[in-house]
Parts: C-alpha cells; sequence; structure tokens
C-alpha cells in the first residue's frame, strides 16, 4: 500500500517520523481533495492510536469517580488515575506523586500558581516578571493578580529575532520580586528561553521560578529536577494527549504551604461547620470530580512518547525544522519571524504583503493545516509591527514532505496574489 | 501534486476574483473624512481584522461620505472598500437594505442570482464555500448598521 506522499507503509522504519506518522489516525485524511498536512501542532497535537483506545477502554469498562467508591469500578477508575499521575512523575522526573496536580490545561495551572502561591503573599511594591513573547496565559493571570494585590508587572524585552537578553533578565530581578514567569518556548516564534540560567540566577535571590512548558514537553527530554523549577505548567493535547487535562508541576515544598484554589469535594479530609481541614497534596488542589478519562489519555501519550524517546523526537525536529526553515527562506518575498538562534518546532512567517488569514485559507485549500493570526500572543504581534502572522508547527510525526507541500502551496497562494 | 484542477482550487478562484484582489489592493475611500457624523469600529478577533468605519450623514438622512480605516485580510478589506462605493449617496434605509441582502448573499440560502440585485457586491458570494471567512466579508457591513443606528459602539463578529 502506497502511504502519504508516496511513502510506503513497508519502508517506514520503527522510531522514524513515517513510522510514527502511521500511528496516527487524524493525518490520514483528504481535505480539500488533498492529503492532509498537518502543521498546527503548536496549536492542538493529534492522538495516536493508543490514545484513543486508552481512553475508550477506560470508558467502556473502568469508569466510576475515583477516590470515593469501595466497588471494583471505582477501584479501577482510581488505579488509572493515579497510574496516569506516576506517568507524569516519571515523564518529567518528579520526586512525586505530591507534586503533580492535574488540571484543565496550562492554563489552569499558571492562575493557580498565580492566586494560590502569589496572592497571599504580595503587597503592592512587589514585582512579577515576565517576558515580552508570552503566551496571554502567562500574562493575563499576573495581570489579574497585579490589580488584586497592587503588585507590578515586568516585562523584558525580546529583540528582533525573538530571543530575550539573558542579561537584562537578570537585571530586572531583585528582592522585590516574587516571581518570574517565563515561557521554556514560545509558541508564537519558536525561541527556546535560557531557562536553567535564569532559574539558577532568580534562585540566587531567593526568587521562585514558573516555566510555561506547554510548547517544550511535546518536543524535548524535560527533567523538572535537573532544571531546578518551581512551578512545570503544561497541556495533554499539545502533547498527543485529550483536551481538558493538564498537569501543573510545584515542588513538594512550596505546594505545601500553598492555601487551596478551588474548594469542593476531594480536596478535603474533614468538612464541620466549625472547621474543615484540607486534603493532603497533591488531592489539595484537585476539587471536585476531575477529568479522569483526560488523565488516562495523557498517561497512554506519555507511554508513546516514552517509546519514541524524547531526545529522538528532537532530533527529528531540529532536522526538519533546519529543513522547514531553508526551504521557507527560498519563497519570494518570504519574510520569517522568530529566528533566534535556540529554536524549537515552530516557524512564524509573513508572506509578501498577503493578510496571514488569506495564506491560512489558501493553503487549507491544497489540505495544509497551518495556523494564522496573533497566536494569543499579541505583545508578540505589536512588537513585530503586523497583525498576525502564519505559523507552521512541527510534531513527531511531520516529514521532510509536509514541508514540501506546504512551499507548494505558498507558492501558489503568491500567484493568486501576484 | 496537481493543484491547478481540483474542484477545491476553482472555490479559491471564485473566493479570490479578480475585483475582489483590485479592492484589497487599491481599496476606494481609504482614509478618514473631514466631517464625521456617525462612526463605528469592527473587529473580527480570529484573524485580528479591525476596521473603522466613517459616514457622513446629511438631515435627510443620505449618506454623502463614507470612508474607511484599518487592517485586514483581502476579504474583509474589500468587502469594505465595495461597500464605501455601493452605499455612497444612498438613503440611510436603502443602505441597511443591503446590509440584509449582503447578509443572505452569504449565509448561502439563496442563490445569488435568485436574490435581490447586488451587482458588483455578488462577487463577495465565493466566501459562501469558505465558512470561516464569512464573518470576514459582512464584518463592515455590521459596522455600517451600527453606525447608521448610531449605536456608534465596536461591532465584534463574535
Ligand atoms: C506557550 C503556551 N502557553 C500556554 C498555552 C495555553 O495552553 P492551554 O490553552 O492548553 O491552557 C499555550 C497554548 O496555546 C501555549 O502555546
Amino acid at each position: 500500500m502506497t502511504g502519504l506522499h508516496g511513502r510506503t507503509m513497508a519502508e517506514a522504519t520503527p522510531g522514524t517520523a513515517p513510522a510514527w506518522r502511521t500511528d496516527f489516525p487524524a493525518l490520514h485524511q483528504e481535505v480539500n481533495n488533498h492529503p492532509l498536512v498537518y502543521l498546527d501542532s503548536a496549536a492542538s497535537s493529534q492522538q495516536p492510536v493508543s490514545v484513543i483506545d486508552a481512553v475508550a477502554a477506560y470508558q467502556r469498562q473502568d469508569h466510576a469517580n475515583v477516590h470515593r467508591g469501595v466497588h471494583t469500578l471505582s477501584h479501577r477508575a482510581t488505579e488509572a488515575y493515579e497510574g496516569a499521575r506516576d506517568k507524569v512523575v516519571s515523564f518529567i522526573n518528579a520526586t512525586g506523586r505530591s507534586e503533580i496536580v492535574f488540571t484543565r490545561g496550562t492554563t489552569e495551572s499558571i492562575n493557580l500558581v498565580a492566586q494560590s502561591y502569589c496572592r497571599p503573599a504580595l503587597s503592592s511594591g512587589d514585582r512579577i516578571v515576565i517576558t515580552h513573547l508570552e503566551h496571554h496565559s502567562n500574562i493575563v493571570p499576573w495581570q489579574i493578580l497585579c490589580e488584586q494585590t497592587g503588585a507590578e508587572l515586568v516585562v523584558a524585552s525580546i529583540d528582533s529575532a525573538g530571543q530575550v537578553d539573558l542579561d537584562e533578565v537578570k537585571g530586572l530581578l531583585d528582592g522585590d520580586v516574587c516571581m518570574l514567569a517565563i515561557a521554556h518556548v514560545s509558541n508564537a516564534l519558536g525561541t527556546v528561553l535560557p531557562v536553567k540560567s535564569l532559574i539558577q540566577h532568580a534562585h540566587s535571590l531567593d526568587i521562585p521560578v514558573l516555566l510555561d512548558g506547554a510548547q517544550a514537553v511535546p518536543h524535548m527530554p524535560v527533567d523538572v529536577q535537573d532544571l531546578d523549577c518551581d512551578f512545570y505548567a503544561f497541556s495533554g493535547h499539545k502533547m498527543f494527549g485529550p483536551t481538558g487535562i493538564g498537569i501543573l508541576f510545584g515542588k513538594e515544598r512550596l505546594l505545601e504551604d500553598m492555601p487551596p484554589y478551588q474548594g469542593g469535594g476531594d480536596m478535603i479530609l474533614e468538612v464541620h461547620f466549625d472547621g474543615t481541614t484540607y486534603n493532603e497534596l497533591p488531592y489539595k488542589f484537585e476539587a471536585g470530580t476531575p477529568n479522569i478519562s483526560g488523565a488516562v489519555g495523557l498517561g497512554a501519550a506519555i507511554d508513546y512518547l516514552q517509546v519514541a524517546g524524547m531526545t529522538r523526537v528532537a532530533e527529528h525536529e531540529a532536522d526538519l525544522l533546519a529543513y522547514m526553515t531553508a526551504r521557507l527562506s527560498d519563497i519570494e518575498g518570504i519574510r520569517l519571524i522568530g529566528t533566534a538562534t535556540n529554536k524549537a518546532s515552530v516557524q512564524s512567517f509573513m508572506l509578501g504583503d498577503i493578510h496571514p488569514h488569506d495564506v491560512g485559507t489558501i493553503l487549507d485549500h491544497q489540505g495544509v493545516a497551518i495556523r494564522t493570526g496573533h497566536h494569543c500572543a499579541m505583545p508578540v504581534m505589536d512588537y513585530f509591527g503586523i497583525p498576525g502572522t502564519a505559523r507552521a508547527s512541527l510534531a513527531l510525526y511531520n516529514t521532510e514532505s509536509d514541508i514540501d507541500a506546504l512551499v507548494t502551496a505558498l507558492v501558489a497562494a503568491r500567484k493568486i496574489f501576484a | 501534486m496537481i493543484v491547478a484542477a481540483s474542484p477545491a482550487q476553482d472555490e479559491l478562484r471564485d473566493l479570490y476574483r479578480e475585483l475582489i484582489l483590485d479592492h484589497a489592493r487599491s481599496p476606494r475611500h481609504f482614509g478618514k473624512l473631514d466631517d464625521i457624523t456617525h462612526t463605528a469600529e469592527g473587529i473580527n478577533p480570529l484573524c485580528g481584522d479591525k476596521l473603522k468605519l466613517y459616514l457622513n450623514i446629511d438631515a435627510d438622512r443620505t449618506i454623502s461620505a463614507v470612508a474607511f480605516e484599518g487592517s485586514g485580510c483581502a476579504i474583509s478589506v474589500a468587502s469594505a472598500s465595495l461597500l464605501t462605493e455601493t452605499v455612497m449617496g444612498l438613503n440611510c434605509a436603502a443602505a441597511l437594505k443591503f446590509v440584509d441582502d449582503i447578509r443572505t448573499l452569504l449565509a448561502g440560502n439563496e442563490e445569488p442570482a435568485a436574490g435581490p440585485d447586488l451587482g458588483k457586491l455578488k462577487s463577495l458570494a465565493g466566501v459562501r464555500d469558505f465558512p470561516s471567512r464569512v464573518k470576514c466579508a459582512t464584518l463592515a457591513w455590521h459596522a455600517l448598521a451600527s453606525a447608521i443606528n448610531s449605536d456608534n459602539g465596536l461591532v465584534t463578529t463574535e
């Protein structure tokens, strides 16, 4: 059988992109009479069969509420849910279950830290430091916090390549800074931030660091102990798992001292009208019935990535990004946005003076799915003085043929607007 | 990959007709008016289209001048440009009738040919095959209705 773009399935060597690609059913369809070329994984990635099946099997046989029933299904559901937590522990090398809080996603994880960790400790005059390239979900929770407390949000600048200046960020850190909250990898520009040295420096001043890892976890090995970050936030749906499930990693010592984020069932040990005792970690932060099937799917996605091997994934994507950058650079009139030396998985661009939205429509009609717009990073667009970009983003299942199709489609777009 | 002959490509050509591309490249009545009596802003958060529509409406409810500013995709800019050509000199009731007709046209329930006589505006009908783009084409028209009805506010497509 001939696979997509003329590759035969039999040729696909295990542990390579063509083989990985066969695991993702959604990639094997035609869109607008063309084979689908999915280059929008930074917005949300596709799911392998193993994730789809794990969620379905859970729904078919094991579903019940967690942590409460004595009956068998409840036990199975609890095992599945906690089993997924264990997988997260080992995937990012946390020290234990108590450090892994299930959330709805990166956004909720960051809001949790802003409200539970920072808010009780902040007063006016305190500062939170972020960078200019953050996703809105690492901007707005801090703006809300600043409104609530009178604290100040300080933004480290970026340069025309989309890089932050290490020394500038360091210079912004002093005794009044309560949190350094930065992306590990930028979703709009692909920049990999020098997080390790920033964390070291922040810690020398006793400043805690939150990393928004939404765009890092699917693309490179992440070891929270090696990074020594205090909080790490990421989303299931960008790492081949389901939507509505995400993770907040927090150092146990910090989580321990934080008040709950929300109140309700499951986050308590005892409730009386004269007083309530909160549950132990991480359950203190998981009020209400959680997204159990989402956790199961996330666990299966982690299994998939563990087998694939994150180092191998990172190497494949580095090669592919280099290929994509080179091919795109050859297109007449293209302007690459985000040209940092250290980058991962993403290339934003402008095609002549064609509005990104028109580029997106023309590409879609050739089966090529990219994202267009501000990518929830409006300050980045303001910096570059553009309304938005077209963005092609990679995942382990992409191949050079996908890039070739992208380039062909872009050349066709230029013809329409010539 | 053969791109040129597919039906999808015909739809694309239908969307980006020469008239649309022409208006997108050189929008008519682009800029501000000296004397503005009515205005409204339209925003399409999906693609960042942002248009400001300026009107000068006489005492007898005639639109004596119209202009627009802003940035947007080819469809939204062309649609706004066509709008200015269409409503210049019309009375408000007739202009609002166009707003309804455009909505009907783009909702895709009626064949453009069977509908009201929209002249050049029919070239916007190509968006009917692109559900995610209909909002781009209607943005300026929503702003027009809002300006005439003088809520003078912000219109979004969401
Ligand atoms: C860098 C970054 N941070 C945060 C988010 C928000 O993730 P979610 O919408 O899953 O909460 C995203 C996703 O778009 C992202 O790319």
